[in-house]
């Protein structure tokens, strides 16, 4: 029946479009001068293999630069680690660093210097030579950017990182690179970094092809005046090392990569990747059970269980993510600790985990992970105790408690907060239990939320957390109490110079001590409520039988497995 | 005739000016920057500062506005802040999308609409007629995501017929050359492609064109039962006409007038409507990626492609001005 009602609207509407179409034609044909396809079918199963070997991906945006020197998204990330490689890589599974195109290295004593011996015979996949004189060239590119390139919303990793360009040496860590030999390197920092080799990680880090950066003017991005343009580079030449080149971006619809035919590692089975732009996470959700696409990424907590009883798989990462209560001192009640501890004690973890987070999610003790360096395994904890925060909050002298404002974003989905309406109105709830009256304060995430908590002293307790991006402990506490912010409202001089003097510190062991009694000094200030670590999981259609799930995201589909 | 779109075209300068200069001050005057946007978590007060400074939003507001309309004058729309691409390109790649999804959504309004209404009016007070006021009232208060959302649930998730979202299946390698993708297809004759596009358009074109439909089917109706007692009708019909001529060229010609009206009101409401039906159905074109741009206050985007739909929708208004001479001789005369 919907047959024929296909069928006869289409005869409609293609009535209607032939004068439409004639002009079109007409037009299409002068510009192009002769049209002619171009296509080619994806056959899928070839030769021997008898798997589909083209892998669609939904991804939730598009990336927002092919460059990822000039990108920090999730989705840029993503499509750079099929194309590109690092010097340093992870370790499966884990967030530790571990031999790509570097095989090995050495760092100095004093920590200012390291030297790297370069993987042999790798090629970038316009035919250049990776050697010691490319990897120079991406750092010194680096270090020479200007004006706008040096932008937060463009090169966020390096200026955060390494702290300085070359038009202002006095703050930079990077120094210079000296290429000794073609698979020698030696790259020499002003300052000791202790986190330079974990870094280096970082898709931001990732080797590109100098010849491909200068044909297609990779740092030509400052167009006009208002916002940076992407350059030609990252709108459509991407050249790394990586298992996959870069075919083509159908902006909004799709972007296409195929495996490079001289990669020197191990192909896996997936020739084309598809990575399909589907913003809305429940059409996300809806392409997996229709079949359109293979797999898609943070999936919500209310459709894990339906979707693995229909069949499909759920691939949990290991948390990498913290999940936090904010408590503003800019508040009256809430500069006072007694309260602040009575907070802590009114709040049960276990039981809001259970109910509004992933699987796989742990109970947060602290503000890293446990994998992150200078995990505390003794830090001072709040148990769940409701009785001691009445007590408390009577001491304090607030004996039938208080009232505030809960400030949570509404309409978005993090990877350590999949369904914040939720984690609010469970935390109302065992609030309340201890008498304090929450004021609800929802808010759109961009920019309103963002804005109300980490740009005005205008909110009381709030929802916000972080997803780490490498093993670095000051990626999470020194992002959230490394100076006086607008969101947690306290000056902390002697917490601001731990965090500080631990950044400078070059011996990793020596840090990791370091980091173990900062996070000592947080829990026992109690600045905000550490309450967890959520995991966020991917679904995959049946025939997606293992994916290489990685807690800092590093996942290269050459690891996918195919059954059919 | 040309002196009249002479001065409508004229009429819509100052228009578009005045557009401007709100515009620019209302995407200003909302809260959080661009800045904050895109830092998220990562924006501290530093950052927002910094690229405040780099990308000139910290300049007094006249000088940014001047900045702003000279650039406009030289037909540069700036540079998207989210996507660093022109806003002009976005725009022209996008556009193509909404206007294929508007014009099914549209057949499917008109070409079911008006039969419906005519004999529903045809039929006044039997069946036919109950049932299309019945729908028609369901068809305006269903909520056209809810509606998007229905249809994409059985046609695309249960019964597997229709594709579930996008323009195309991502699988089929289709070459584009005016990011018309039926057209396209017809144009390389990769006839599969036209196909597998215009499946793609079925669903949310249903959903989008729901509301219009119901809208059409009223106002047909009540103006067809308007005309069809007229005075003039009760004279053709004394004075022997044949009653295919009565209903084609008396009723049905001078019934057409409002529907014209509303059709022409629906197109610029079609494209608001498209907000909704692209997002629901992960459709490329310019109702989602405005939504992307109100989240990230994309300022750039929001300016130009608020000024490209005031533009459209006047020229719209131009051509149901205009076909009213072709149907009503009597405009013609004034």
């Amino acid at each position: 029946m919907s047959n024929r009602g296909t069928s006869v609207r289409g005869t409609g509407f293609a009535r209607k479009r032939a004068v439409l179409t004639a002009g079109f034609s007409v037009a299409a044909l002068l510009l192009t001068g002769c049209v002619q396809s171009e296509r080619e079918e994806n056959t899928g199963a070839e030769g021997e293999s008898a798997v589909d070997s083209t892998f669609v991906f939904a991804a939730s945006s598009d990336p927002k630069s092919l460059d990822p020197a000039f990108a920090s998204d999730g989705e840029s990330f993503r499509v750079s680690r099929q194309i590109f490689e690092g010097l340093v890589g992870v370790e499966p599974g884990t967030a530790d660093p571990a031999p790509l195109l570097a095989e090995s290295w050495e760092t100095a004593e004093d920590g200012l210097s390291t030297v790297f011996q370069l993987k042999e015979g790798v090629t970038f996949h316009d035919g250049t030579p990776f050697d010691a004189e490319a990897v120079c060239f991406n750092f010194d590119r680096w270090y020479n950017w200007t004006g706008i390139q040096q932008a937060e919303t463009t090169s966020y990793y390096y200026g955060s990182l390494f702290r300085g360009f070359a038009d202002s040496p006095e703050n930079a860590v990077y120094e210079s690179c000296e290429a000794n030999g073609d698979n020698e390197v030696t790259i020499n920092l002003a300052k000791p970094f202790a986190g330079f080799i974990a870094a280096l990680s970082l898709p931001a880090f990732a080797m590109q092809s100098p010849t491909a950066l200068e044909e297609f003017a990779a740092d030509e991005i400052g167009g006009t005046a208002e916002a940076p343009s992407l350059s030609e580079y990252a709108l459509g030449h991407p050249v790394g090392t990586g298992p996959f080149k870069f075919d083509s971006w159908d902006v909004g619809q799709q972007l296409e990569i195929s495996i490079y035919d001289d990669y020197w590692g191990d192909k896996g089975q997936i020739t084309n990747t598809i990575f399909r732009i589907i913003d809305d996470p429940q059409a996300r959700r809806q392409a997996l059970e229709a079949g359109d696409i293979d797999g898609y990424d943070l999936v919500a907590p209310a459709d894990t269980q339906s979707l693995k009883d229909a069949g499909y798989n759920i691939t949990p990462r290991d948390p990498f993510t913290i999940l936090y209560l904010g408590m503003n001192q800019a508040i009256p009640e809430l500069a006072d600790p007694q309260v602040r501890e009575a907070i802590a004690h009114a709040i049960d973890k276990e039981a809001l985990v259970a109910q509004t987070l992933p699987e796989g999610t742990e109970v947060a003790t602290q503000f890293i992970p446990e994998v992150v360096d200078g995990y505390n395994e003794d830090v001072t904890t709040y148990e769940y105790d409701p009785e001691r925060a009445k007590e408390l909050l009577a001491e304090a002298g607030y004996p039938d408690g208080f009232e505030v404002t809960f400030n949570y974003p509404t309409n978005v989905s993090r990877p350590y907060m999949p369904t914040p309406e939720q984690v609010f109105t469970n935390l109302q709830a065992q609030l309340s239990e201890v008498g304090i009256t929450v004021k609800p304060a929802p808010a759109a995430w961009s920019p309103d939320y963002l804005n109300q908590v980490q740009g005005t002293p205008d909110h009381g307790l709030h929802l916000l957390g972080w997803t780490g991006d490498y093993n670095d402990t000051d990626n999470f506490i020194g992002v959230f109490f490394g100076q006086e912010k607008l969101e947690f409202g306290f000056d902390n001089p002697e917490l601001f110079a731990a965090l500080d003097e631990a950044r400078g510190v070059s011996d990793r062991e020596q840090q990791t001590e370091l980091y173990k009694d900062i996070n000592e000094q947080i829990a026992e200030y109690n600045p905000a409520i550490p309450l967890a670590h959520p995991a966020p999981s991917l679904a995959f259609a049946p025939r997606v039988t293992s994916y290489p799930a990685s807690p800092v995201n590093d996942e290269v589909f050459t690891d996918i497995e195919l059954s059919e | 005739m040309l002196r009249v779109i002479g001065k409508r075209i004229a009429l819509l300068i100052p228009t578009l000016f005045g557009l401007s200069i709100l515009l620019f001050l209302w995407v200003r005057s909302l809260p959080g920057g661009p800045a904050t946007a895109l830092l998220g978590e990562k924006a501290t007060p530093e950052a927002i500062a910094r690229v405040n400074e780099l990308y000139g939003f910290d300049r007094p507001l006249l000088t940014q506005y001047l900045t702003y309309v000279g650039r406009l004058l030289q037909g540069d729309f700036g540079v998207s802040i989210n996507t660093g691409r022109p806003v002009l390109e976005e725009f022209a790649t996008r556009f193509p999308a909404t206007l294929e999804l508007t014009v099914v959504a549209l057949v499917f309004a008109i070409g079911v609409g008006v039969p419906l209404g005519y004999f529903a009016a045809r039929y006044y007070g039997r069946f036919l007629d109950h049932s299309s006021v019945v729908l028609s009232l369901i068809g305006i208060t269903v909520p056209v995501f809810f509606l998007a959302f229905i249809l994409k649930y059985i046609f695309a998730i249960q019964w597997g017929i229709l594709p579930p979202d996008g323009r195309q299946d991502a699988r089929i390698d289709a070459t584009h050359y005016t990011q018309f993708y039926v057209l396209d297809g017809i144009l390389t004759g990769e006839y599969d492609a036209a196909w597998d596009a215009f499946l793609h358009l079925i669903l949310p074109g249903l959903a989008l064109g729901t509301i219009p439909l119901a809208i059409i089917v009223r106002i047909t109706r009540a103006s067809v039962l308007e005309v069809q007692n007229a005075d003039y009708v009760r004279t053709a019909r004394a004075k022997g006409l044949m009653e295919r001529t009565i209903r084609g060229s008396f009723i049905l010609r001078n019934a057409m007038l409002p529907v014209v009206t509303t059709i022409g009101l629906q197109l610029g409401l079609l494209i608001s409507g498209a907000v909704l039906t692209e997002t629901v159905f992960a459709f490329n074109g310019i109702g989602r990626f405005l939504r992307d741009a109100i989240f990230g206050l994309d300022y750039p985007v929001l300016q130009g492609f608020i000024i490209f739909i005031a533009i459209l929708y006047a020229l719209i208004n131009l051509i149901v001005d205009l076909s009213y001479s072709v149907i009503d001789p009597r405009v013609r005369v004034q």
